[in-house]
């Protein structure tokens, strides 16, 4: 047993042991984490800069008459600034938020009410994230018009489709940066570009992208953007929402009402530790992400070239459009979630398959490139980190191989396709 | 969602994985499951035509842990058995034995499924008819 769960009763959680484990002569740590899409770890040196801000700086930014709220508040300025400078705003444009899901009903809701009287319409495309989808949802509601428009096989949006389903009561345009699933990067200058010329606010969900790959909103030509800490290294529960001030400036109305903090935009009291952080992840990611690209694309290539040489794998989204450290694989006639199964307790990874009786559905990001549902069931995503290392790489590489191996050999689909049987020729018993 | 030992024992040595020789008279054979749900079972029985007696069993499935474990399970329970005592299977009972979730009730709906698959095939292919079997209740 690598992971040692210790006993519950003791202790409120599953305490996680990381554990030294000598592959060929490897110096190799375990569990590998590979779900940095789902969230990262925090940077050491993220907590060494929050932690004065929990029990001696732990005063209330908004507190205007005394030492502990001036230092607050001057630290929620700093953080703005390493925050507004990673994807060259201003710092007056951050508003921080509790996370990205946040962030996406500021922005697109925010907008909805404030503009409703030039328009009721929001173009949006299929795979965004829920945060997004369901948002969108919520205001059709509420009397919007939400046009939710296709991608292509290769994860990429058509751009003259987009500009096809702008019509005269357009207001908003809300396209993802990076999809979390297959790390595809949308042509987003594009996007504003076409955005502009129909006089069409463009709302970005940025959260995969920020931090991993140059993002300036003034070159991109972004008018609302929502990312968040924990996915670039810093914590969780806190965000930021850009909104631009200038060429156009933007408003978004409140989602709630309080103590009118962040310029009116989110009341509530601001959670200055995790602001910090944030702040100082922002200002790692600027300066290292050079680096940090170059490492985990290095180590993706690698990972992705040796799981490709098994038989009937393919990678899913346009590999010239995507994201450093994203890779997603389907193995076809092996089932995700029995493919995790079989390392799972030491590699932490997520599967396009969840085979629950409440959900048989698999990803309907992979869905929506076309991809059939057996092939979207056999999917893993894979998400690499500053921290990953080769060692761990190398290992996650012969696991992998090894569990796709011997579940097909227990495949009934599998030695259907090796007898050169087409599976959509069987007629199967739905259940 | 952590699996049971059991679960984990059965992914991990699945007994009876293979495939038993359809063009025999007396091997049935059930399909059931699809590829777009995620789970597709096959689950062959061998039959002692003397006595009823179900000789050997294998299975091979494209699913999830719970899947593979309730089909391994099945397998082990049918051998040995008459048709007319496997035809009592109950889903239940792998369910029980296998500590499965309630989402993964399913995968041991499936194996059930299988069963009465396997034995109908049987019986089709020795001039029987086909038993008729309620839908089963969780899906």
């Amino acid at each position: 047993m690598l992971l040692v769960l210790i006993s519950q009763h003791l202790l409120p959680v599953q305490a996680i042991i990381f554990v030294k484990y000598q592959v060929k002569n490897m110096n190799l740590q375990l569990p590998v984490y590979l779900d940095n899409n789902a969230t990262t770890p925090c940077d050491p040196r993220v907590v060494d800069a929050m932690v004065p801000y929990f029990t001696q700086q732990f005063g209330n930014a908004a507190s205007r008459n005394h030492p502990f709220g001036w230092a607050a508040e001057e630290a929620v300025d700093y953080a703005r600034e390493q925050v507004a400078q990673l994807i060259n705003a201003d710092p007056k444009e951050i508003i921080f938020t509790s996370g990205a899901t946040e962030g996406d009903n500021l922005g697109i809701k925010g907008v909805f009410e404030m503009y409703a009287s030039k328009g009721n319409h929001i173009i949006t495309m299929n795979i965004e994230h829920k945060a997004v989808l369901d948002t969108c949802k919520h205001l059709e509601k509420q009397g919007a018009e939400v046009t939710y428009l296709d991608v292509k096989p290769s994860g990429l949006i058509d751009l003259a489709e987009l500009e096809a389903a702008i019509k005269p009561t357009t207001i908003l345009i809300a396209i993802m940066y990076a999809n979390n699933e297959i790390g595809v990067i949308q042509p987003i200058r594009e996007i504003s570009a076409i955005a502009k010329k129909h006089g069409v606010l463009l709302f970005s969900d940025a959260v995969q992208a920020v931090g991993k790959i140059p993002v300036d909103v003034k070159a991109d030509g972004i008018d609302i953007m929502a990312f968040t800490g924990h996915k670039m290294y810093g914590p969780k529960g806190v965000g930021a929402l850009y909104v631009r001030r200038k060429n156009p400036r933007v408003k978004v109305t409140a989602q709630m009402d309080g103590g009118g903090h962040e310029r009116g935009m989110r009341s509530g009291t601001l959670n200055v530790p995790g602001i910090v952080g944030f702040g100082k992840a922002c200002e790692l990611a600027r300066l290292e992400m050079d680096k940090d690209a170059a490492h985990t694309s290095r180590l993706r290539d690698k990972l992705e070239q040796a799981l490709l040489k098994i038989e009937e794998a393919y990678v899913n989204g346009d590999p010239a459009h995507r994201l450093p450290h994203v890779s997603n694989i389907s193995f076809k006639y092996v089932e995700g979630e029995g493919l995790l199964m079989g390392f799972n307790k030491n590699i932490a990874l997520s599967s396009g398959s969840a085979c629950t009786s409440a959900s048989l559905e698999p990803s309907y990001v992979l869905k929506a490139l076309g991809l059939g549902d057996d092939l979207a069931h056999s999917s893993l995503r894979f998400g690499l980190s500053r921290f990953t290392t080769e060692e761990q790489i190398d290992y996650t590489i012969e696991q992998i191989t090894n569990t796709v191996l011997k579940l097909r050999e227990m495949s009934p689909l599998w030695e259907m396709f090796k007898e050169g049987i087409d599976l959509n020729t069987i007629e199967w018993a739905h259940h | 969602m952590a699996y049971s030992e059991k679960v984990i024992d059965h992914y991990q040595n699945p007994k009876n994985v293979g495939t038993l020789d359809k063009a025999k008279k007396n091997v049935g054979t059930g399909l059931v499951g699809a590829p777009e749900c995620g789970d597709v079972m096959r689950l062959q029985i061998e039959v002692d035509d003397a006595t009823g007696t179900i000789t050997d069993a294998k299975f091979k499935t494209f699913g999830c842990g719970s899947a593979i474990a309730s089909s391994s399970l099945a397998t082990e329970w049918l051998k040995g058995k008459t048709i007319d005592q496997a035809l009592t299977v109950d889903n239940m009972e792998f369910v029980e034995e296998l500590n499965l979730p309630p989402v993964k009730i399913h995968c041991s709906v499936l194996a059930e499924d299988a069963i009465k698959a396997a034995i109908n095939d049987y019986r089709v292919k020795n001039g029987m008819e086909a038993l008729q079997f309620e839908d089963s209740v969780v899906h």
